[in-house]
């Protein structure tokens, strides 16, 4: 009974650290919603890309021939991401390469804004689903746009009697697409939570730095290359077997 | 006094705790995609940067089953669907 009672508190007290939280909710048409940590998280970092944004168009109206300063860096960001989709997308790169630079910049600044003590936009699954089903309408448009009655044939494709799961195929694209992102960004979320929660107050500075290090920095920017990657892969993949 | 509330709670956390156990199928599966790209990179150290990128994909489409298991731990510990 003394066991339980003290689960349950470490249940209670461990939710604080890294759950969603209700700031303050507000009726629409009858329901009850909330403004929860996730919106704030989305609004700072929105807010942070557009000032960046805002910064470069200024600069770039004057650019120079030989880059220096914020014109260097965006140039080197956009080449970056030009080069990452040409790698993959080849000679279609010109059509996807807005997309793919936007979500990458997107997701990579979510990712790593667990490091200034946000909670990442990206631990939560409402953030991450319209991601993927973002993904899922670009890759189906092209297929549909691409292939025309073909990518009916191929949801057909040795027999029709495979229709069923060729079908839930192309469903699960986007639900692992959006899980795995989702799932990576929350473990590093609530295993630099525990950690808080379990080290003594003289231990709390430094020594966290090097998990942010690994979970914030490093798996942020491999979930963001493998989210884009394999968007890209998967449009790559019906545009180019007609 | 233990309620069946607690009872379930406590049998939630065994099962969050086997349910991480499909942790060690990406484990091994990583591993051996990692062991592939290095002996690649040894044939063949010029391709190391596609090497590199085939290898991290692969990685990172193991890990979704194992990512899978670890959200069944999460919903069991926080959310919390069968109390």
């Amino acid at each position: 009974m003394e066991l339980v009672s003290t689960a349950g508190a470490i249940a209670a007290s461990s939710d604080m650290g890294f759950m969603i939280k209700g700031l303050f909710s507000y009726e629409l048409f009858g329901q009850e919603l909330w403004i929860t940590t996730t919106h704030v998280s989305v609004l700072i970092v929105d807010l942070v890309l557009l000032i960046f944004f805002l910064a470069t168009k200024r600069k770039m109206k004057k650019a120079s021939q030989v880059p220096k300063g914020l014109q260097n860096v965006a140039e080197l960001i956009v080449e970056m991401l030009d080069n990452m989709v040409k790698g993959s997308l080849g000679g279609n790169a010109h059509k996807f390469a807005n997309y793919v630079g936007c979500i990458f910049i997107f997701i990579l600044v979510s990712n790593i804004s667990g490091v200034f003590g946000l909670r990442p936009p990206t631990a939560d699954y409402g953030v991450t689903l319209p991601l993927g089903l973002l993904s899922f309408c670009i890759i189906q448009f092209n297929n549909v746009k691409h292939n025309k009655f073909g990518a009916v044939k191929s949801l057909m494709d040795p027999i029709p009697l495979f229709l069923p799961v060729n079908i839930i195929g192309e469903i699960a694209v986007p639900i692992s697409l959006s899980l795995r992102l989702f799932g990576n960004v929350l473990s590093g979320t609530v295993m630099m939570a525990l950690v808080y929660g379990l080290l003594p107050i003289f231990l709390k500075f430094g020594f966290p730095a090097v998990l942010h290090v690994y979970f914030d920095l490093f798996a942020g920017a491999i979930q963001t290359y493998v989210f884009c990657m394999l968007t890209m892969t998967y449009v790559n993949d019906k545009i180019s077997d007609a | 006094m233990i309620t069946g509330e607690d009872l379930i709670l406590a049998c939630s956390a065994i099962g969050a705790g086997l349910a991480v156990i499909a942790g060690i199928g990406p484990g091994i599966g990583q591993g051996i995609a990692a062991g592939y790209a290095a002996s690649a990179v040894g044939r063949n150290p010029g391709a190391k940067s596609d090497i590199t990128s085939t290898m991290l994909l692969g990685q990172a489409v193991a890990e979704t089953t194992g990512l899978y298991g670890l959200l069944i731990a999460f919903l069991l510990l926080f959310v919390k669907p069968l109390v």
